[in-house]
């Protein structure tokens, strides 16, 4: 309009004989050296508004070398320019001109002011602690008439905390590499990506999801058929759907949770992280609302992980036992801080671990890795004895006996202590820990406690 | 949703927190700039949901939306409760209160505008992308990218009330914090 049109330096790159000059303080101010994020808070810093004092922006003396713009181009950037989104040069052009064009001046203003209207949508870090007390205020004042089962809560809380982090770290970390460790016999460490870690909890967790009758992980929800060109809609789409469907179909996946894990990364290695993550979230919320439904009588239905077996309220606590461990996983490899589960929950992890170990010892000495019983009882009869005290929250104290699964353990038949913090054991149990390494005060039958010690690291799996 | 936690389905009201406590949250973060309080207006929305899951209309707009100004009620009247208190003084709340409602409509603008606009808003803003990226990201020219983001602020501008916009809003902000 007013004025030579466009200089050819400032559409393209915006570098014309505007590198020259000086840049100005506030521009670099808005956007970091770096392009490190600037404060932008609602209001922001007022020096950094000119538009309100448009006598203090740049030096007229910078202004001569600038690539000229005319009327209709710098009203155009406006908006650019509130959001700090365009070319040094064009920032100072528009700055320039609202000394002297009060209707642009006006209008920069108001759009400065309305990006203060934008914010960062939601808060990240939310207390995971104040999902429970939210749940349990609500509940205060109206109690559930379907409860979710006791069992089922941790494996709620601790789906609810994974689901958290993941929510924190966002989209750039679903290749991020993960140490995943447990330990055969040694210890053993792969490395698989968040996103594969994710996969896992959930082809494991599908193991409780059949057993209770939810279809696979990809029920429930729409899934993207990546591996599926021009799929979306028509007929051939429903075709591509219904194969998908029937290729993720439990059926044909092993049940083995190894083998398991390793036929659903196959499966889904095409599936963007953020899938993933919906798949898994989808079906533990599945999972809780579906337990909610069963009535008592299902907490004793077997989960069959095939080489064993565990009800499914114990298959409840070893999936939010594993979503703990695979959350610390993730969040060691990301730095993050991650905070064991509410003591409550913690107790009833140990709990599972400590009622586990007596088979685990069996197991053992079936495959010569312990040594045999000192003496054969029958089921119940009274026998040597295993003293597990577990310290710090959650802790407790566990009978374990040590001459059959089915013997009864007691005070009277004490033959050892094992004194450990519950963290030390978690991560023996997991597998994290040399059983000789473990930190644990021992006295007694030193024979018996390294069987023992051994049995629970022989407890962790991928 | 509303149906299952008509019927007092306490994992639909797992679920529900999980979708939506960091939207209430944020919100009534926003509201009261205080983590305490914050905590207290979500225990405060959701118990009120789970109470009364009838209070939803589908026929006002989306559960989201109907939860944010929900959150909204509570937050503002819990300030106005702190003035009775004598934490703050009346202009102090007003202030806060109108600020929270402009913060409020700016929201729903934001989110009710077309998706063209907002999406550049998204990339300027939060991916902090010059237009001339922010345009090939969006595969349109540098003209439509200006012209999208000049006109998505035109929008969200208009949620201040003539009275939020002096020549210096900074100068009449009130201080934040409720002491």
């Amino acid at each position: 309009m007013s004025g030579p049109a466009y200089h050819d330096g400032g559409d393209g790159n915006g570098r014309g004989d505007g590198d020259d000059t000086p840049r100005v303080p506030f521009q670099r101010e808005q956007r970091g050296p770096q392009g490190e994020p600037a404060q932008r808070g609602p209001l922001g810093d007022p020096a950094r508004l000119p538009a309100g004092e448009p006598h203090s922006a740049p030096a007229p003396s910078s202004a001569s070398a600038l690539p000229h713009y005319d009327h209709a181009t710098l009203k155009s950037l406006l908006g650019a320019w509130a959001l700090s989104a365009c070319s040094s040069d064009e920032s100072l052009a528009v700055e320039v001109h609202l000394t002297d064009c009060a209707s642009c001046a006006e209008e920069a203003l108001r759009l400065r002011d309305a990006v203060g209207l934008l914010h960062q949508e939601e808060s990240l870090d939310l207390d995971p602690l104040l999902r429970a007390r939210v749940l349990e205020g609500c509940l205060g004042r109206r109690p559930a008439r379907i409860p979710v089962p006791e069992w089922a809560g941790p494996y709620d809380a601790e789906a609810a905390r994974l689901d958290a982090l993941l929510r924190d770290l966002g989209d750039g970390y679903w290749s991020t590499p993960v140490e995943m460790r447990w330990f055969d016999e040694v210890p053993v460490s792969r490395q698989f990506t968040v996103g594969q870690v994710i996969a896992h909890l959930t082809a494991v967790d599908s193991l409780v999801a059949r057993t209770i009758g939810l279809p696979g992980p990809s029920a429930g929800g729409p899934v993207p058929f990546a591996d599926a060109p021009g799929g979306s809609g028509g007929s051939g789409g429903l075709t591509a759907r219904a194969r998908f469907w029937r290729a993720r179909g439990d059926a044909e996946l092993p049940i083995e949770p190894g083998q398991r894990t390793e036929a659903h990364w196959s499966g889904q290695k095409h599936l963007p992280g953020a899938t993933l993550r919906s798949l898994w979230r989808e079906q533990s919320h599945h999972l809780v609302r579906t337990v909610s439904f069963a009535g008592s009588g299902a907490s004793e239905i077997d989960v069959d992980y095939g080489p064993f077996a565990l009800p499914l309220h114990d298959a409840f606590l070893d999936r939010a036992f594993e979503c703990w461990l695979h959350a610390g996983d993730i969040a060691d490899a990301v730095d993050y801080p991650y905070e064991p589960p509410a003591p409550r929950h913690l107790n009833r992890m140990i709990d599972l671990a400590a009622r586990l170990l007596p088979s685990a010892l069996a197991d053992r000495r079936r495959s010569g890795l312990a040594e045999p019983p000192s003496q054969l009882l029958p089921a119940g009869a009274p026998g040597r004895s295993l003293r597990l005290e577990i310290e710090g929250d959650g802790g407790g104290n566990w009978y374990l006996p040590l001459d059959s699964p089915g013997a009864a353990a007691s005070p009277e038949g004490e033959v050892a202590h094992v004194a450990m913090d519950g963290q030390e054991f978690c991560q023996l149990a997991a597998g994290h820990l040399q059983p000789e390494h473990a930190a644990a005060g021992k006295v007694g039958d030193r024979t018996a406690i390294y069987d023992v010690l051994y049995a629970a690291a022989s407890l962790s799996r991928l | 949703m509303q149906q299952r936690l008509a019927r007092g389905e306490e994992a639909a009201l797992a679920e529900l927190y999980d979708r939506y406590a960091s939207l209430v949250h944020s919100l009534a973060h926003r509201v009261m700039d205080d983590e305490e309080a914050a905590d207290l207006i979500t225990r405060e929305v959701f118990g009120y949901i789970w109470e009364n899951p009838d209070a939803y209309d589908p026929k006002f707009g989306s559960l989201r939306s109907w939860i944010a100004s929900l959150t909204q009620r509570h937050a503002v009247s819990q300030l106005r409760q702190y003035e009775h208190r004598g934490r703050s003084t009346a202009a102090e709340v007003e202030a806060r209160v109108r600020e929270a409602n402009t913060a409020a409509r700016a929201d729903f603008i934001v989110t009710s505008m077309p998706a063209p606009l907002r999406a550049a808003l998204e990339l300027a803003y939060r991916e902090r992308l010059d237009y001339r990226t922010a345009a090939a990201g969006l595969g349109v020219s540098e003209d439509e990218a200006r012209r999208r983001l000049r006109l998505g602020l035109q929008m969200l501008s208009t949620a201040m009330e003539p009275a939020d916009q002096p020549a210096h809003p900074l100068n009449t902000r009130p201080p934040r914090g409720l002491q």
